[in-house]
């Protein structure tokens, strides 16, 4: 599925260090499927009286606006498939965790690093009203008088908006794995073959 | 002259499979390591698109962090069913998938089942100057070995099943020196806490750390993985030490590692890791050691640590509202005072285990305070969770499960268990543990579990007093 433009309504979140023990807990592990995970999403704060996510305003957005180091912790892909379950489709945010924004990307999730700066305009204009965020011109605005540049990896802004799949890329190198390994065998055996317990 | 480089980039260099023309590079993975939960979804893939798994015997699953802790056989050692039918399902899938794969297996009543990160090390599957993925953020600890080694999500689990590599893209390196020296009663936990609330939570994100300098070299693997392990509360995907003598002295002999001439061939390459002196790193942070006392945390984020004899921050002391808000939150979920005591701080619960400090170094710690103690009337749990069975059968042989067990800890089964409650061991709601675990996320032991993170010794002295406290008032003190 290819991802160009997302415009309507976003959550704003705003917080720092939203964990992915916050946006799935370990209950919801134990499934041996990518579906449902919606339903767990951010339970941990829906259980307060205020959150955006129980607001009606903000049911069914895409967008989604965080403060830094969204996604920190476990590397659980479940956080990834919970958000995309609900609907998420960008999460705007000053820093993301690796995991997490590789996690997002291999799900379709676009997370768009954006200056600390912004955060805050950001979450007053998701308050009162719809986002636009443009993976070709990189930038996310409200209206025609608050916009930001964000960034992202070359690779992940051509695979999202190409819809390319990353596994059937990796297996067109197959003869230059098979080298690898070869000069492996010859150069470090010991890590071309582990031992038995 | 050669270029000078980082451990971290001559480990990269020598795994280039090929370099992307857009700047990715596909880097080939030595060793992966499976469990349960980040692996059922990626067979599935597999299944889906008619591919095998490239090279199952670089592979390695085991079941860890949804296993049950209590006895795993009968008396005539027939496997004990598993109650909770999601998790008997998730372990059963991963039985089906390891057969239909072909992926060497441990069954949960093997001797050689444990946490991944705890397991890999102790067999040798570990070995310096290779690539170790695992779908787990902790798979940091085994740098300790001087292997670059990096958690993963499920669709990365699914992409080196199906290909042995990873596109990537190179990190940033940043290293992190210790200087000076450890002063007695602080551990390799202490120490890691105490990077994590000097660089915070973020601080490494985008960066590989290097643990540099004499506290580092001085210690022991076990303590080198407590503080690999935690490089990803960090916000760095993975800790390296370089590989040495202690490194060297560790594997040898270890049913997995090369043996006879391979073993000779490996030392001598293994020396060549290290960095290059004079090579440069992105970032560095020097830390003065003997600054460093036992910590704890006080706060839902690893980066909330105080020293225990300190006290919880007051949230009106800090500058900006979002962040006075982010206390006051985080406070009110603890249960904790503005400026209260850290040793006013009462403990119900004791979890000694995770792949932070679930090995036998990490037990003898906490048995050397509890020798001879009981715990207190207030503690209501208090478990003790080797991280496998190795680690378990030898501290069985040592006698220091009778240690715990006189103390008044339960002497469990290896697993994950309490550090992240996914099995029945959770800490109740609006209860607090001292726990030798990572995380003290909201929920993160169980719905409104309020944990502490400590090291052993301390999660001991925590148990005997039934509040936090100070490990260094209790005779039989780690050096
Ligand atoms: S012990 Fe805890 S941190 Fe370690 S792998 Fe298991 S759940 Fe993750």
């Amino acid at each position: 599925m290819s991802l160009t433009i997302i415009e309507g309504k976003a959550y704003p979140l705003g917080l720092s260090n939203v964990d992915t023990d916050v946006i799935i807990g370990s209950d919801w592990l134990k499934t041996v499927s990518k579906e449902g995970l919606g339903n767990g999403c951010f339970a941990a704060l829906r259980e307060g009286n205020e959150n955006v996510f129980n607001d009606p305003r903000y049911a069914g957005a895409e967008i989604l606006v965080a403060g830094a180091n969204f996604g920190c912790g476990s590397s659980r892909e479940h956080a990834a498939w919970a958000l995309a379950d609900m609907g998420v489709r960008a999460i705007i945010a000053s820093s993301f965790s690796d995991i997490f924004s590789s996690n997002a990307f291999k799900n379709g999730i676009l997370a768009a690093t954006v200056d600390e700066a912004a955060i805050a305009p950001l979450v007053e204009a998701a308050r009162d009203g719809d986002l636009k965020v443009d993976l070709l011109q990189q930038t996310v605005s409200a209206g025609a008088s608050l916009e930001f540049d964000f960034t992202i990896d070359s690779f992940r802004r051509r695979c999202l908006i190409e819809g390319l799949n990353e596994i059937e890329l990796s297996l067109l190198d197959a003869e230059f794995i098979i080298k690898h390994e070869q000069r492996v065998a010859g150069q470090t055996p010991w890590l071309a073959r582990a031992g038995t317990a | 002259m050669a270029e000078l480089r980082t451990m971290y980039e001559k480990i990269w260099d020598a795994h280039l499979v090929r370099q992307q023309e857009d700047g990715t590079d596909l880097i080939y993975v030595d060793r992966h390591l499976v469990h349960e939960v980040s692996s059922a979804q990626a067979f599935e893939g597999l299944r889906q698109a008619g591919l095998p798994v490239r090279r199952p015997d670089l592979t390695l699953a085991m079941p860890d962090h949804n296993v049950p802790t209590t006895a795993r056989t009968d008396g005539v050692g027939n496997p004990i069913a598993i109650e909770d039918p999601e998790s008997a399902l998730q372990l059963a899938t991963l039985e089906q998938n390891v057969a239909e794969f072909g992926v060497p297996f441990f069954d949960a009543t093997s001797i050689n089942q444990g946490i991944v990160h705890v397991v890999g090390p102790e067999l040798g599957f570990t070995l310096p100057g290779s690539t170790l993925v695992c779908g787990d953020s902790h798979t940091s600890a085994h740098g300790a070995l001087g292997c670059l080694a990096f958690g993963i999500g499920t669709t990365e689990v699914e992409h080196v099943l199906a290909t042995q590599t990873l596109r990537l893209r190179r990190s940033k390196t940043m290293e992190v020196r210790l200087e000076g020296s450890l002063s007695p009663g602080v551990t390799a936990k202490d120490v890691i806490l105490a990077v994590i609330g000097e660089i915070g939570t973020a601080g490494g994100i985008g960066h590989v750390i290097e643990y540099r300098g004499p506290v580092f070299e001085a210690m022991s693997i076990e303590q080198r993985l407590t503080v690999a392990n935690m490089s990803i509360e960090a916000g760095a995907r993975s800790g390296l030490f370089a590989p040495d003598a202690v490194t060297f002295e560790y594997l040898e002999g270890r049913p997995m590692a090369p043996s006879g001439v391979a073993w000779d061939d490996a030392v001598e390459s293994w020396k060549s890791l290290r960095t290059d002196d004079g090579a440069k790193f992105d970032k560095s942070i020097v830390i003065d050691a003997s600054a460093i006392v036992p910590l704890v945390t006080w706060g839902t984020s690893p980066e909330d640590v105080v020293p225990v004899t300190g006290n919880a921050p007051d949230p009106e002391e800090f500058g900006s509202e979002t962040k006075r808000a982010s206390v006051r939150a985080a406070l009110a979920y603890m249960g904790i005072a503005p400026g209260q005591a850290m040793v006013d701080v009462p403990i119900q619960h004791v979890f000694i285990g995770s792949c932070t400090n679930s090995r036998i170094e990490d037990l003898r710690a906490a048995a050397d305070v509890l020798r001879g103690r009981r715990l207190s009337p207030a503690i209501r749990s208090a478990i003790v969770v080797p991280g496998s069975g190795l680690v378990k059968m030898q501290a069985e042989q040592e006698g220091i499960d009778k240690v715990f067990t006189e103390a008044g800890f339960e002497w469990r089964e290896p697993g994950c268990s309490a550090c992240l409650g996914m099995n029945p061991d959770k800490v109740p709601p609006g209860e607090s543990c001292a726990s030798t675990s990572n995380r003290n996320f909201v929920g993160r032991q169980g719905p409104g579990a309020r944990t502490h993170l400590v090291s052993p010794a301390m999660a001991a002295a925590a148990g005997i007093a039934g509040h936090l406290a100070d490990v260094r008032d209790y005779a039989g003190v780690p050096a």
